[in-house]
């Protein structure tokens, strides 16, 4: 049995529809119009124990409802999900110790304390042993590098500082499923990576089951071999990110750094292989499909002086940019889940 | 949910008191941060004292009365000192609020996801707002009643100082579940101040916090005796004045357990209503 069992999912919420205008609003009071949003239309799923799985979609697509499901924190309107064999929304302490949600815009810790009180609370909560908390403690304060700053009040610490907390805090009952809302939202460049490349050390080490919500493509292709792609409430795409640019993917950016000033018929010769897309002297950015690739550059080797070259894939923000529109206009057909060669360096970010 | 219930159950009594002993102590090292809060906080708390001093003063001087419907001067000013202590026992200040600001934000979803229960959780946290704000201020309470002794007819005997005491225990729980019941509204009705607002408007006419209860008229005193604000501020200080007959001592504090009971089980009803609410429909 899957770790994660998800069959049919749904869950429709009830909004109240509200109008503009006092007249409206007085109306309101007495006869109120609701809209049923179809937050999750029926999700099959299953994750294996040790998958560290991505979701995927545009805002709106039902990524923070399904993780909210899935901990419990809500009642679908129909279906079925087990969790380590736990039905995530009774709600049983003995799931709610194995598991945790860390949601990158919300904040566990009691503000105006250090983070140590914070965890001690933790572990009275959780009931962790003395001597089984203080190694955890020991451990991930050593990894996510915290141990100057367990004495500080948690509103004098940074945004990225504070979310090493909040992950120190969610991983000291070492659960044995993680469900991660957007952790780097709001991070910079060196934050986030920290916290990648935390995530990546530890849940390789502990084998534990991590499912994560980004919008920022540098965590999914650094940490997750699986990619769920939700758009409207239902699975489009389950496979590996490479699969993903692969099939919708044909393209290619080459930078060429000529020696000379650049001519016409230079740029006349470029654009018959493909799309100039930035012209600074002696610099030329363009964009051409896979297969022309070693025939333009070849010709335009013989004949011109070239300093340097980069060929790259695009941003994989773009990629999936384009991914998701396809998916809301219901162009997709049956991604398929092909092999991979490299995969961009995300410049998007 | 039942399995879990009695595993629960089975946690020795030891580790339990460790747990709230912990809560108890980080919460009161959170009201420690606002040092400046109280020592502002608890100065203000006299100064209607002095208010009700003069006020009282002019109002027996006028009507040329000694006493009035059995209070004297000093005994209604002693009965305002009193309900200062009551008061601070069943007064929650922010607990409605922020239950409904909880609840509206979100994070609600704590108490959800972690294996504890929210009602126990801000009960505690309540303990220990109180007890770091009155070990400080025990230091002007002492002083100010120690100024003001003249007033008091002098100590109560021990059954009654006994009541006086269970009473303001009872008035804190008390006070704790009808504010929380009330805050819990916020899972139906997002925006609860104005019920607050009736709430305190009530209550400061009810509890005997404006004026005591027998001064009112016969028929205004049956309707404070069906509710329960006079537990609030009202029944404490009016034990430890002896104007509540000894025989009907016990009555009153076991009526009062009575509410109290039933607060409980409405604020845990409201709970776990509004928690399927909140899980159905929001989130």
């Amino acid at each position: 049995m899957s770790i994660i069992e998800i069959k049919g999912l749904k869950k429709t919420y009830q909004v109240y529809q509200k109008k503009e205008g006092l007249r409206s609003s007085l109306r309101g009071l007495f006869k109120r119009e609701y809209k049923q949003v179809k937050a999750v239309q029926g999700i099959d799923l299953q994750i294996e124990q040790g998958e560290f799985v991505a979701f995927l979609g545009p805002n709106g697509a039902g990524k923070t409802t399904t993780l909210k499901l899935l901990s419990g924190v809500i009642h679908p309107t129909s279906g079925t999900a087990t969790v380590m064999g736990h039905t995530p929304w009774q709600r049983e302490n003995e799931y709610r110790r194995r598991f945790a949600l860390v949601m990158g815009n919300k904040n566990q810790l009691w503000w105006d304390l250090p983070a140590q009180e914070s965890f001690r609370l933790h572990q009275q909560i959780y009931r962790i042993e003395g001597d089984v908390f203080q190694n955890t403690l020991d451990e991930l304060t050593d990894l996510l590098d915290l141990r100057d700053l367990l004495q500080q009040p948690v509103r004098e610490l940074s945004l990225g500082q504070r979310m090493k907390m909040e992950l120190t805090a969610a991983l000291l009952h070492s659960p044995e499923v993680l469900f991660l809302d957007e952790p780097t939202i709001g991070l910079d460049v060196v934050a986030q990576h920290n916290i990648q490349q935390f995530l990546k050390y530890y849940q390789q080490k502990r084998k534990i089951t991590i499912l994560l919500t980004s919008h920022y493509m540098k965590d999914v292709a650094a940490l997750c071999k699986r990619v769920v792609i939700i758009a409207d409430g239902l699975i489009k795409y389950d496979g590996s990110l490479e699969g993903i640019i692969e099939s919708t993917d044909k393209r290619k950016m080459i930078t060429l750094q000529f020696r000379d000033v650049i001519e016409d018929s230079l740029l006349a010769a470029l654009k018959k292989f493909g799309d100039v897309t930035d012209i600074e002297t002696p610099r030329v950015k363009l964009t051409v499909t896979r297969d022309v690739v070693s025939r333009m550059l070849s010709s335009i080797l013989d004949d011109y002086q070239v300093d340097d070259i980069v060929v790259e894939d695009p941003p994989l923000e773009d990629i999936i940019a384009a991914v998701f529109s396809e998916i809301t206009e219901g162009r997709v057909n049956q991604l398929a889940d092909g092999e991979f060669e490299s995969i961009g360096d995300g410049q998007g970010l | 949910m039942t399995a879990t219930a009695v595993k629960d159950n089975r946690i020795p009594l030891r580790a339990r008191l460790t747990t709230w002993w912990v809560i108890l102590r980080i919460a009161m090292e959170e009201r420690f941060v606002y040092r400046g809060d109280f020592a502002l906080g608890t100065l203000m708390r006299f100064l209607p004292i002095i208010t009700q001093i003069f006020l009282w003063t002019a109002i027996f001087q006028a009507s040329g009365r000694s006493e009035i419907a059995d209070y004297t001067r000093d005994t209604i000013i002693a009965y305002y000192m009193l309900t200062m202590i009551s008061r601070a026992f069943s007064s929650m200040p922010g607990l409605c609020s922020g239950i409904a600001l909880q609840v509206r934000d979100g994070e609600i979803k704590k108490f959800l996801i972690q294996p504890v229960d929210m009602l126990g959780f801000l009960l505690l946290g309540r303990v220990a707002h109180k007890a770091t704000y009155y070990t400080i201020a025990v230091v002007p309470f002492v002083f100010v009643f120690f100024l003001c002794r003249g007033f008091f007819p002098g100590w109560p005997e021990a059954p009654v100082f006994i009541a006086f005491c269970l009473s303001l225990f009872m008035g804190f729980l008390l006070g704790f579940f009808i504010e929380a019941s009330l805050g819990l509204v916020a899972f139906w009705f997002l925006e609860v101040s104005s019920l607050v607002f009736i709430y305190n408007l009530l209550s400061f006419f009810l509890s005997g916090h404006m004026f005591p209860l027998d001064l009112l008229p016969d028929w205004a005193i049956g309707i404070v005796n069906v509710l329960p604000f006079q537990y609030l501020a009202y029944m404490p200080a009016a034990i430890f004045l002896g104007k509540i007959p000894e025989e009907e001592l016990w009555t009153s504090l076991a009526i009062e357990a009575c509410w109290l009971l039933a607060f409980v089980a409405l604020a845990r009803f409201m709970f776990e209503r509004g928690v399927q609410r909140y899980s159905g429909f929001g989130g």
